[in-house]
Parts: structure tokens; C-alpha cells; sequence
């Protein structure tokens, strides 16, 4: 509890009391009824539901931020995931951290942009795990990673010109 | 043993080696930029036995995506199976009745045995010893007619269900898989150990080469024995206990040299205790059903689920992204090799060709895991 506990309290302060963006944020999936939009910040969640001990929602440009403070606080990325949330025309990307050994604490952050201009930092500087990670979610979903040292085609053909996992792609 | 060199970087050439190349056990392509014998830069190139199981897991139900967690590291394909399920499971609130997780803990690590002794057979013949894949293989063929007693196939297997297994164990599965414990016991020391773990030959090609530090498997993601060879002791099994682990007495073999000798070590050890663990399930496997009450079409809560388990490779991770429907909104695999494979380029740059090889065989890869 004492690793989880320093680890929220960390990540906490990137999100000191900011009502204005947060409402805009939960504006803008209002009529989302499946997903109930929340706002940015850190959530302790039940472990054994959901595989993770904290959510965190943030916004794109805190990325490399939290990503600092999970380095600090001695955790690895373990996988970046992306979800297209075609009805709300956002795209979400998940960043999976987790420590090898010592206390169990799994963090979950998630944020989410624009579909037509779906830009979020890199965090290969940080991690170097996130490039292939990173490549992945480009090669997907089209994601553009600002500041990545070589954004191409990974598992793809070199010359595709798509981005399978968008929900509206047709083959 | 990596030595500086001077490095002529206007004198090199590029090799490739891949896709299709006996060493890389599969489509995996690693362009290689060399001065001389020297690697100066090593770039895995991915994607050969990409297959898109991702936007497959999308475009069907949950139980419609069973068969294809066994194609992608069809190694250790029940522990795909049992990951796979176990975050369905997680994410629909199935219960899984008690016998049931033992049978998958029985054959998750008997399985487990298999994948080791085939990275072992072929990490030797890719250092040029023929002789050892002869036992290996007679070995492995044992634990295949087992698992195709209870599972139905050899290789891809689909034996687990939401709720638990398809089929129950026999009589005959069980003393089976007793005379293999103590087959595989007798012949650990003599024909594994005797004859290639305290071979000079071999110590001599993986002491001191490819060494990883812990801080480069934080950095990289690596689990698994390679995290384990280095220093690392970190098993989901322990670490993060699901199923019925907690059940069981066993160790994690944790070796400090962060050499390809030490990820060796680790899954010979692993082997043994997956001997015991099966020994420990057999002995306390409870009477009862193999399958819970599951509805026929599952329709999950809208949620962020993630749910990890323990590969012969490293963390295997799935995370499920449910909108409510009957189809996963998003099914990302976070596959072991991926990420044990990418801190190739970093450890393998100034070593010789033959040790670049030998430390890429000590990673234990599968290809169709990291493409998916």
C-alpha cells in the first residue's frame, strides 16, 4: 500500500485543481452513456476487477511528465495500447507501467485526443521500450508520436498507407 | 567475451540476416551493419508472420477469438489460452470452479516444460551441437501425447473456456504425467546437465556474453528469464499470484550474471520447479466440475480490464477495452518477446557475429508472438 499510496500522491501533483479543463473534458463525452467520462486526475480502483491499482486520465501533453514520475519511482513500461473511440472522435492511448518486483502496483494512463489530429509526446526518451510500443500504436492507429527518432512501419509493410485498427477502416 | 574495437564506421557493410535464416527460428529479419566480424549496429526488423489478431479479436465474440491466442506463441500456447480467459473471466465476472484451475495449472506448466526443452534444443543447435535436440525432442514428445490426451491437438491448442476447461483429466493422464515427473527427474542430471550444462564448449560460447543489466530490463521492459537471468526476481506467478499459484510450494530461480549462461540456468531450473508444481497440483487436485456456469453469449461491463500471466517467455499481458457489446472493443496482446527483443540492438552492438547469434538464441524467441 505504502508504494501505491507514494505513487498517487506523486502523479497527484501534475493535477492540482483545475474544475475548468476537467469540466470541458467531461463536456465533450457527455453523451457517451456507456463510458462515463471522468475527470483527469489519479483514481485508486479495485485491483481484482480491473488489474490496475491507479487510473490516470490526463492530457496528451503530460505524458512524458507522468512518464518521468513512473521512471523515478522505479516502474517500466510494460505496453502502450490504443482505442479508437470513433462516436466521440477521439483516440485514446493507454500506457501500461508496473514494477519488477517489490510491491505489486500496476498504474494505468490513459489520455485522449482528437481523431483528425491524433498528436501525443514521445516517451522513448524516458523509456527507450516505448519506440517499438510507440511504432505499434502509429502503425494502428495512425498515432503521431512528436519527437520520435524514427517513426515508421513496424510490424506493417513499409509502404502501407493505412491504419488497420481505426474502427472505420475498410481493407 | 565483447571487446572494444576500434570501430571504422567508412568501412562497413550491412548484412542481413533473416527472414529467412535457420538461427532466428522463424520470419524474424536483423539487419546487421558490420566492420568486419564486429556487429556495429543490429536492427530487428518485424512483422514477416504478421497476421493482425488484434483487429480478428474485434471483429468477433469473445469465444471467437479462443483459437487464435494458441497461433500466435504456439510454444507456450495454453498459457495464451489461460491468460486470454482469465481477463474475460475478469472482465464477465465468470467463477471458475477449483478443479478446473488446477487441470490449467497442470497443463499450463506442462506445456511450460515442452516450450523450455524446445528453446533448449534449438539454442544448441544453433551453437552447432546436433545430438542434444535428440533428447530433448524424445522428452517433449511425451508431454505432447499427454496434452493430446486432455486437449484434442498436438500444438494450437484451444482447451480453455470461460468458466474452465473443455475437457477433464483421466486416470490415465494422471499416471502419465506421474512417470514423466520421474522420467524427466532421472534424466535432467545425465543427459541435460551432465552432458551440455557442464560442457566446456558450451560455457565457453555464453559465459560473459550478451549481459543485460537489471537497469536495461527496467528500461526495456524485459521479463521473463531474461529479467530472472538478470538478478531480477520477478515471476507473475509469485509477484502478482492469479489462479491457484498460491497453492503451490516452488521457487524462482534467479541468477545475477546477466549472461546468456544466466538465462540459461534460470530455464533449466524453471523446469524442475514446474516438476513440482504439477507433482503438488496432481497430488491436491480436487474432485468437482471442469466448467462454471458462463451464459453462451458474453456481454462484459463497459471498462478497462488488464490481466497479466507468466509465459515460458515473460509477462504476457492482455488488455481488454469492453464498450458493453458482444464483441471486444479493443483486445491489445502485450506479447513477452516484443519487448524482450528490443533491447537486442543495445546489448548485441560490438559484439563478434557468433556471440550476436548465440546471445539472439538466449532470448528464447518466437517469432509469430512478437508479430502477432
Amino acid at each position: 500500500m505504502e508504494r501505491q499510496e507514494q505513487t498517487r500522491i506523486a502523479l497527484a501533483k501534475l493535477f492540482p485543481a483545475e474544475p475548468v479543463v476537467a469540466a470541458a473534458v467531461a463536456a465533450e463525452g457527455s453523451n457517451q452513456e456507456e463510458l462515463p467520462p471522468r475527470l483527469a486526475g489519479v483514481v485508486s480502483q479495485d485491483f481484482a476487477r480491473h488489474g490496475s491499482h491507479l487510473d490516470v486520465l490526463c492530457h496528451s501533453e503530460q505524458v512524458v511528465a507522468v512518464a518521468e514520475i513512473m521512471d523515478s519511482e522505479g516502474f517500466f513500461l510494460e505496453s502502450i495500447a490504443g482505442v479508437d473511440w470513433l462516436d466521440k472522435q477521439q483516440l485514446e492511448v493507454i500506457y501500461d507501467y508496473n514494477r519488477l518486483g517489490g510491491e505489486h502496483c500496476r498504474v494505468t494512463v490513459r489520455t485522449l485526443i482528437p481523431r483528425i489530429e491524433p498528436v501525443v509526446p514521445t516517451i522513448c526518451g524516458v523509456f527507450p521500450a516505448a519506440d517499438w510500443h510507440e511504432r505499434e500504436t502509429f502503425d494502428f492507429y495512425g498515432v503521431h508520436f512528436q519527437g520520435h527518432p524514427n517513426l515508421i512501419r513496424i510490424l506493417l509493410p513499409e509502404d502501407a498507407d493505412f491504419h488497420p485498427l481505426l474502427k472505420d477502416f475498410m481493407p | 567475451m565483447t571487446v572494444p574495437v576500434h570501430l571504422r564506421h567508412d568501412e562497413t557493410f550491412v548484412l542481413n540476416l533473416g527472414p529467412q535464416h535457420p538461427a532466428t527460428h522463424g520470419v524474424l529479419r536483423v539487419k546487421l551493419t558490420m566492420d568486419g566480424e564486429y556487429v556495429v549496429k543490429a536492427e530487428p526488423v518485424l512483422g514477416y508472420i504478421h497476421r493482425m489478431h488484434e483487429k480478428m479479436a474485434e471483429g468477433g465474440t469473445f469465444a471467437q477469438f479462443m483459437p487464435n491466442t494458441a497461433r500466435m506463441d504456439y510454444l507456450h500456447a495454453l498459457a495464451f489460452n489461460h491468460g486470454y480467459a482469465l481477463v474475460v473471466e475478469k472482465a464477465a465476472g465468470i467463477e471458475v470452479p477449483e478443479r478446473a484451475e488446477f487441470i490449467r495449472v497442470i497443463t499450463v506448466e506442462l506445456n511450460r516444460i515442452a516450450s523450455h526443452l524446445l528453446w533448449w534444443a534449438a539454442f544448441l543447435l544453433d551453437l552447432g551441437g546436433f545430438t542434444p535436440l535428440l533428447y530433448a525432442f524424445d522428452d517433449r514428445e511425451k508431454i505432447i501425447d499427454l496434452l493430446e490426451r486432455v486437449t484434442g491437438s498436438r500444438l494450437t491448442y484451444c482447451y480453455m473456456r470461460f468458466g474452465g476447461v473443455y475437457n477433464d483429466i483421466d486416470d490415465e493422464f494422471i499416471t502419465g504425467t506421474r512417470e514423466f515427473i520421474k522420467r524427466l527427474r532421472s534424466r535432467l542430471p545425465r543427459f541435460y546437465h551432465d552432458l551440455v550444462t557442464h560442457n566446456i564448449i558450451l560455457i565457453k560460447r555464453i559465459k560473459n556474453i550478451g549481459i543485460i543489466t537489471p537497469e536495461q530490463c527496467r528500461r526495456y521492459g524485459a521479463t521473463g528469464p531474461v529479467a530472472r537471468g538478470s538478478g531480477i526476481s520477478y515471476d507473475i506467478r509469485k509477484n502478482e499470484p492469479y489462479s491457484v499459484y498460491p497453492e503451490f510450494d516452488f521457487d524462482v530461480p534467479v541468477f545475477e550474471e546477466c549472461d546468456s549462461m544466466a538465462r540459461y540456468m534460470v530455464r533449466m531450473h524453471e523446469m524442475e520447479q514446474s516438476l513440482r508444481i504439477i507433482e503438488q497440483a496432481l497430488d491436491k487436485l480436487p474432485d468437482g466440475p471442469v466448467m462454471g456456469k458462463a451464459p453462451k453469449m458474453l456481454k462484459p461491463e463497459a471498462g478497462y480490464y488488464y490481466s497479466a500471466v507468466e509465459t515460458a517467455r515473460g509477462s504476457l499481458g492482455h488488455r481488454l477495452v469492453c464498450d458493453g457489446g458482444k464483441n471486444p472493443y479493443k483486445l491489445k496482446l502485450r506479447s513477452p518477446t516484443f519487448s524482450n527483443l528490443s533491447l537486442y540492438g543495445e546489448v548485441a552492438e560490438g559484439m563478434m557475429l557468433a556471440d550476436a547469434l548465440a546471445f539472439m538464441g538466449s532470448l528464447d524467441l518466437v517469432i509469430p508472438e512478437i508479430d502477432r
